[in-house]
């Protein structure tokens, strides 16, 4: 696989980030891959915006800047307004859809969108929206296997919530699954 | 010595390198800490916070940079090994106590996670123009040695290796990060405690009078801690073996010769470089940290061209890879460093080059890592020469 590059931006508190981290440790922890993860440490990531980008390859990683991801995650307006832009052609979008109005987009972008906050809501704990995000994002793009996503959020979730987090990655995935068959 | 498997987080982590390096300090043997918070080296010290309680150590949180260095000094002469960290404008406050460092032998470590400057700059931006601060930032003559890590896995590693470096030779050791290198998460494999070797520190063990700043045949004197029984006096002031001000140029002169010279006779032996595609390359980059990785890759971009590039990644900084440069600067057509500053590290290099090869500058203003096609048409440039 060459480089894939994945832009995630969201609101500061819906676990963006964490949603980054997961991905990046499943792809360099769980498979021999590599990852590098650096997040915008502006002013504005301390305030209501958070966005990291992900760099997922088989060989090691120089460059650490994303310019143009090959897919963005916006789960808020602010982040979709803000990257919608860089994404590169042919690129994937991945929306909140309760959050995000995409617009017109851009004809060689394929959109795929998930309610997460109200799957999470659904679940039991909105809290855990970030991670039915990230299983629909494996789900559609394929970035890294069902077995690796998990075990991703297997290492990187608190002990005792694992219950509630295989769930709400499970709802994310499967959800994703059915959208992306949708779409033949 | 080995570390202790206590302290060591053995496994594969995805982390940051400020993470890496708390988990290297912890490692080495590190137990004491004061610093002051800054960005972009906030997450050592918080890390570091939150892992002592439980493996032994303590951070004081001081009430500034200045304190924070000379606080991390005591700890050392209490017998611990110990650490401060910071950035930008709290390397400027402790510029001092680096020199109180300096005169007294006191081995210990700083890391300065560097960001944009001068003054507050750019806080939250990448910067690698402290390099000559680091060098030459306290008043009078001294030598320190100064690391630079690329990535989270060598904060990890080069940390170890500062502790190590800082006991053996007694001195202020530097790990040179970067906001980038600090904050950017990448695979940290850390290895079983048993793998990890540590220099730990020679104490004086004879019955005779201890004598604090006489020397062992390395030219490095052992030490004493609080509580060993040895009266001793440690000063930033001229002083004699005793320890004692003594202030006459004889005396200065003795103490400066030995200060200077356990870092100067061993540089061959604290030279750490890597070499990359070196064999047949007529045109060759230099850099260092976060820089190396934009410099190999603007290499790999020459290299498709047919362009003949090479790359040499300076580990130690300090002190300069000077034998290293020459030896190489007779060998090829150009050397271009790659730095974010203004050619801080190509002032080196230059003088140490520039009679038998040339020399240019791949310099920045900070704020952002360079682009490799930046590097690449300096490549250009100097394969049209």
């Amino acid at each position: 696989m060459e480089n894939k590059e994945v832009r995630l931006g969201g609101f500061g508190g819906q676990g963006v980030i964490l949603a980054g981290m997961i991905l990046g440790r499943a792809k360099s922890i769980f498979s021999n891959g590599y990852a590098t993860l650096t997040q915008d440490f502006g002013p504005e990531a301390r305030g209501g915006a958070a966005s990291c980008a992900v760099i997922l390859s088989d060989e090691p990683i120089l460059y650490p800047n994303v310019f143009n991801p090959d897919v963005l995650l916006a789960m808020s307006q602010g982040a979709f307004d803000k990257y919608i832009a860089d994404l590169k052609k042919g690129g994937i979008l991945v929306i909140e859809e309760d959050l995000v109005n995409p617009g017109e987009v851009d004809p060689s972008i394929t959109l795929f969108k998930c309610p997460a906050t109200r799957f999470a809501e659904e679940i039991g704990r909105k809290i855990v929206l970030n991670i039915v995000m990230y299983g629909f994002l494996v789900a559609v793009t394929g970035l890294v296997s069902e077995e690796i996503a998990r075990k991703g959020v297997e290492a990187s979730i608190p002990k005792g919530t694992e219950k509630l987090n295989f769930a709400a990655f499970e709802k994310g995935y499967q959800y994703g699954i059915e959208q992306k068959a949708k779409l033949g | 010595m080995k570390a202790d498997p206590k302290r060591v987080l053995t496994g594969n982590h995805f982390m940051n390198g400020n993470h890496a390096a708390a988990e290297g300090a912890i490692a080495a043997g590190c137990t004491f800490a004061a610093g002051y918070p800054i960005t972009p080296s906030t997450e050592i010290v918080e890390s570091l916070a939150a892992r002592f309680p439980k493996v032994g150590g303590m951070f004081v949180q001081m009430e500034d940079e200045i304190a924070s260095s000379i606080c991390l000094q005591g700890g050392v002469w209490s017998g611990r090994k110990a650490m401060t960290v910071t950035s930008g404008p709290g390397f400027s406050l402790m510029m001092e106590h680096i020199g109180l460092a300096a005169i007294t032998e006191t081995p210990c470590v700083f890391i300065n996670v560097q960001r944009t400057g001068p003054s507050t700059g750019l806080p939250t931006k990448v910067g690698q123009a402290d390099m000559m601060q680091a060098r030459f930032g306290s008043h009078g003559d001294y030598g320190i040695i100064a690391l630079a890590p690329s990535s989270p896995q060598e904060c990890f590693d080069m940390t170890i290796d500062c502790f190590n470096l800082a006991e053996e030779y007694r001195t202020v050791v530097f790990l040179m990060s970067d906001e980038m290198t600090g904050h950017m998460l990448e695979k940290v494999v850390i290895p079983e405690a048993n793998t990890i070797d540590l220099v730990e520190r020679k104490f004086y063990t004879g019955t005779d009078k201890y004598l604090p700043y006489k020397p062992e045949a390395n030219g490095i004197p052992l030490m004493s801690k609080a509580g060993m029984g040895h009266n001793y006096h440690i000063t930033g002031l001229t002083h004699d073996e005793r320890g004692y001000p003594v202030l006459t140029q004889e005396v200065q002169e003795v103490m400066m010769e030995r200060l200077m010279g356990k870092i100067k006779n061993n540089v061959d032996k604290l030279t750490r470089v890597e070499e990359f595609m070196m064999e047949d390359a007529d045109i060759v980059l230099v850099s260092y940290g976060i820089s190396f990785r934009m410099a190999y890759r603007a290499m790999e971009m020459a290299r498709e061209k047919g362009i003949k590039v090479g790359l040499l990644k300076m580990i130690t900084c300090w002190p300069f890879p000077e034998k290293v440069i020459t030896e190489l600067a007779k060998k090829v057509k150009s050397m271009i460093m790659v730095e974010l500053n203004y050619g801080q590290m190509y002032i080196e290099m230059d003088r140490f080059a520039n009679a038998h090869c040339q020399t240019h500058l791949v310099g920045s203003a900070c704020g952002e890592v360079h682009e490799p096609e930046t590097i690449l048409n300096q490549i250009l440039e100097a394969a049209k020469k």
